[in-house]
């Protein structure tokens, strides 16, 4: 009898615990996702504050309009481009992190018409791949298919806002089986970041922008 | 040897305890317009790989197997199927921009090419998921016409 009672006891215990936890696992996932929805919101709040502020301030934005836009998001991406370079997949993943909040950050409040869809719609797919990239350390060839198309997103993304620093959009023939690829460096000798090591000259210098 | 019998049972009583705990299926009867089947013109066969061995987890509906009811098997697929749409759903294609549209041709190429999709631990299971090197060319030729046209 006392043992029927123990163990009864211990059913009773066991289904509380499980209430108990299996609660707040859903608890927690539910903030979880609402704080990072909160995340959002507080980025693209912030973002709004700091233009707001800045256009009272000063003329300095419209300015500068065509120069300031992309640093950051150029920083960061060269910064990856020299770690796939070295064949360094860690810091290429650590650069991709730090493009991915650059990108999230990227005021386009001053883009107009048509070109703000656009510009929209090049933020949304290079943070996709800037997230590919920081979430796949270890995994160079996966950084580089992803690197690949952020390359072209950049690209076109300093068409619309213009460049801080001379770039070379460089191609390389051989990537791809063949389909080739372009990337864009700070400097005209080849380093070859699709390749790295096993092929570091390989490329072509195809333009210099400005 | 009383011990072990009571961890047994709080063993036992959680797995059966956790059976009770509701998962959201994926699952609906909608085909949206933006379905990349309704978006373009996708050959039969074509649409047939992507249905067989895309669609469970990059879609809006899974055709589940029957250990989806033992938790927490069903927890974990949830968990996955959640990611995976989030990356790339099917259904919603159609309204992805020009470029994400591109992006994911081009993704989808390289990892069918890498063989990193369909997922290993998806084609353990489902056997008649995993792409022949037929099937693998055909949908290749396929993204690689469509990318021609983007």
């Amino acid at each position: 009898m006392k043992k029927f009672k123990t163990a009864l006891g211990m059913v009773a215990i066991a289904i509380t615990l499980l209430t108990v936890m299996s609660c707040k696992d859903t608890k927690k996932s539910d903030e979880h996702m609402e704080m990072d929805q909160d995340g959002m919101n507080h980025d693209g709040d912030e973002n709004m504050e700091m233009d707001q502020n800045g256009m009272q301030n000063g003329e300095m934005k419209n300015q500068d309009q065509k120069t300031t836009k992309a640093t950051a998001v150029l920083n960061s991406y060269l910064e990856i481009k020299n770690a796939l370079v070295a064949d360094n997949s860690e810091v290429a993943a650590t650069a991709g992190k730090t493009l991915f909040k650059d990108l999230a950050k990227f005021d386009q409040s001053s883009i107009a018409g048509a070109q703000k869809q656009k510009v929209i719609n090049i933020i949304k797919d290079a943070r996709e791949h800037a997230g590919h990239i920081s979430g796949n350390s270890g995994k160079l060839k996966h950084q580089r298919e992803h690197f690949e198309i952020l390359s072209n997103d950049v690209k076109d993304l300093i068409a619309i806002t213009g460049t801080d620093r001379v770039l070379y959009k460089t191609f390389c023939p051989m990537y791809n089986e063949g389909k080739g690829g372009i990337w864009l460096s700070e400097t005209k000798v080849i380093k070859n970041p699709y390749f790295g090591s096993k092929m570091p000259k390989c490329g072509v210098v195809q333009e210099e922008i400005k | 040897m009383k011990v072990l019998k009571i961890i047994a049972i709080i063993l036992l009583l959680t797995f059966v305890g956790i059976q009770f705990i509701p998962t959201t299926l994926n699952q609906s009867d909608i085909v949206p317009s933006t379905d990349l089947m309704e978006t373009y013109n996708v050959p039969e066969h074509v649409e047939v790989i992507f249905k067989t061995s895309c669609y469970d987890c990059h879609s809006n509906n899974t055709i589940y197997p029957w250990y989806n009811k033992i938790q927490p098997v069903s927890w974990f697929m949830e968990g996955h199927i959640k990611e995976a749409k989030a990356e790339l759903n099917f259904n919603e294609f159609g309204s992805y921009s020009e470029r994400r549209q591109k992006s994911k041709f081009k993704s989808i190429l390289s990892q069918v090419k890498d063989g990193e999709m369909p997922l290993a631990s998806y084609t353990w299971m489902h056997r008649e998921a995993k792409l022949s090197e037929n099937e693998k060319k055909a949908l290749e030729d396929w993204i690689n016409k469509m990318l021609e046209n983007l």
